[in-house]
């Protein structure tokens, strides 16, 4: 990854200590501020981990009015989530978030080379063409989305779904992979023009190895918001195509609201982007800041 | 003037032309694939919305569709819960990206100093992000906000807060808080970037120089973390106006309208009443509406980030 690593990176001195313990106090570890930050740390992830640590409870350990950190823990709430039906959905989510991400892999990769590269002319035009449409409400276009399915007989089909969440992490994945080739050496291509190889080998030889990293983060975040997506969703499928954030409403309108399982469920589905995000925090930002952060 | 060009003149580069014009596809056929796509797939519901803006329709009643001009638009800016759900829109995003980005700013500050394990705490801060919207929202409207096995009450309760309703009570804060928790961590890592950029080199000057750590933050980091934290707000506000998954799952907009945002309200025309023409006529208004304020926000933003990489 060309991108700093953040861990590595020298510690701020924005908020320098006065001038004359300055150089000591830099390179030490600061007490202070290492409390604050645990625990703020703690406050926002705490909710994640009561999630985590309820789904392990008895509904009588989960509804105390005093709550308890300390209990014997319980799978039983996990045995209820995955006896009621939890894998179509599951399956229906993995694919329409692998396949959508191939797809959009495939579209942007060559999109973005000939936005940077080589590039078009009015190459400002159509970036911005791309990202404007990450900024129009999605619920103005639900609509005809949902007219056209269903004229269509797409409605409750997970190939709709795939259709969608491909439009709808193109802009990102475009800006992104766009960001990635900018940072192909020159120098590289120049040589690999100079050796006359054709586009093709240049491409294969010179370029994707430079920006394959980048590739598999646009594809972890293209994967991320694909499995987390809700409103097109719970909008157009119903039974056949529905995906986990659909099943996770479903089940508590038909289990009622009970906490242990209501947590036991949100795990499950949230785990595997909480995984795959802790991996590529860094990346997370560039997708959403359109590569404008690198 | 050109267009009386001698005609000698003209016919050169007229027999060079098509040799440029295939070169010119060469270069454009990589990107019209995906450019095709997104045109088709997201640019075409709008000019249905248009359309449909423009009609009396009921999903129910097949076949009342007639075209009835400007009328829903009417309607649109006559409706007060219109109006209603446009002002909670706007206190949802401005509050929300504004608080969250205040936050994140301070934790940045933290993050950019060394502690231990602060590989560990920038973890934990990131992961509210990561939660499915839909988890997240669930999880605070239950555990966190249920009024009486809620930990938000346990942990208030020597103040003597009692079995307080906090959803109920303050259905837009509610939400908001949700979102706030969720957003935080991607304004501190975008500030994070930000400061991690800053040429180290000026600020062991300053401070060499005798400059308070304030003075230092107010005059030298501040004015460098500009565009980050303006990136942030555009970029927070742009995904955060769009939230749906927060108030459907945490107070469905209600009570009555109370917590409704755009989106939901819209939804709730289009989904729940039915009514398709009134439903499109606010989503145009909507998009008129991003569109201006995006515009402006967005080349401003964009621009001065790619000056500043042709410079570097």
């Amino acid at each position: 990854m060309t991108s700093a690593d953040m861990t590595t990176a020298e510690p701020g001195v924005g908020t320098a200590a006065p001038r004359r313990v300055a150089p000591r106090k830099k390179r030490g570890n600061s007490i202070p501020v290492g409390i604050v930050g645990w625990i703020v740390g703690i406050v926002f992830f705490f909710p994640v981990l009561w999630m985590v640590l309820t789904s392990f409870k008895t509904e009588a350990q989960a509804y105390t009015n005093t709550p308890s950190l300390i209990f014997s823990p319980t799978l039983s709430q996990y045995k209820t989530v995955f006896s009621s039906g939890i894998w179509p959905y599951v399956a229906n989510s993995a694919f329409a978030t692998i396949v959508s991400t191939i797809l959009v892999l495939l579209l942007a990769t060559p999109c973005a080379f000939a936005l940077s590269l080589r590039p078009v002319r009015k190459t400002r035009d159509v970036l911005f063409f791309f990202i404007s449409t990450k900024m129009l409400p999605v619920v103005a276009a639900i609509i005809p989305i949902y007219i056209a399915a269903r004229d269509l007989h797409m409605l409750d089909n997970i190939f709709t779904l795939v259709i969608l969440y491909t439009a709808m992490n193109l802009p990102i994945a475009v800006w992104m992979m766009r960001s990635f080739f900018l940072e192909v050496p020159g120098e590289l291509l120049e040589a690999a023009e100079m050796d006359g190889a054709p586009l093709r080998r240049t491409v294969t030889e010179v370029i994707l190895p430079v920006v394959a990293p980048g590739l598999a983060a646009t594809a972890l975040i293209c994967c991320i918001f694909a499995w987390n997506e809700f409103f097109f969703a719970v909008n157009l499928t119903a039974t056949q195509a529905a995906t986990v954030p659909v099943f996770l409403v479903g089940f508590i309108s038909s289990e009622g609201l009970y906490f242990a399982q209501l947590a036991a469920a949100a795990t499950v589905a949230t785990l595997p982007v909480i995984l795959a995000g802790w991996v590529a925090q860094r990346q997370l930002v560039r997708g959403l800041s359109f590569g404008a952060i690198k | 003037m050109t267009a009386i060009a001698p005609p000698v003149a003209a016919a050169r580069p007229a027999r060079a032309r098509p040799d440029r014009r295939r070169q010119g596809w060469v270069r454009r056929a990589p990107l019209l694939p995906a450019l095709v796509f997104t045109i088709i797939v997201t640019q075409l519901p709008f000019l249905l919305t248009l359309w449909y803006s423009l009609q009396s329709w009921s999903l129910v009643r097949p076949g009342s569709e007639h075209f009835v001009g400007f009328s829903n638009y009417a309607d649109v800016f006559k409706d007060s819960q219109f109006r209603t759900t446009a002002v909670n829109t706007v206190i949802m995003t401005v509050g929300t990206v504004l608080i969250a980005m205040v936050i994140g700013v301070g934790l940045a500050l933290v993050l950019d100093r060394k502690f231990l394990g602060r590989g560990v705490v920038r973890t934990l801060l990131i992961t509210p992000f990561l939660v499915m919207p839909v988890a997240g929202a669930l999880l605070w409207k239950t555990t966190m906000f249920d009024p009486t096995f809620g930990i938000v009450n346990f942990l208030l309760r020597p103040f003597g807060i009692g079995h307080f309703n906090w959803v109920g009570s303050f259905p837009l804060g509610s939400v908001m808080i949700e979102m706030i928790w969720q957003w935080t961590p991607f304004m501190m890592l975008l500030v994070l970037a930000g400061l991690q950029s800053q040429p180290k080199d000026i600020l062991e000057a300053a401070s060499t120089d005798g400059a308070r750590p304030l003075q230092i933050f107010r005059e030298l980091t501040l004015p460098h973390l500009r565009r980050y934290i303006e990136l942030g707000i555009v970029l927070g506000a742009v995904y955060v106006v769009n939230e749906f998954d927060a108030v459907y799952m945490m107070t469905q907009g209600g009570p009555g309208i109370s917590s409704a945002n755009l989106p939901f309200y819209i939804y709730q025309r289009a989904f729940l009443g039915f009514q398709v023409g009134q439903a499109a006529a606010m989503g145009v208004v909507v998009v008129v509406a991003t569109i201006i304020i995006a515009t402006f926000a967005l080349r401003l933003i964009f621009t001065s980030f790619s000056g500043t990489e042709q410079a570097a």
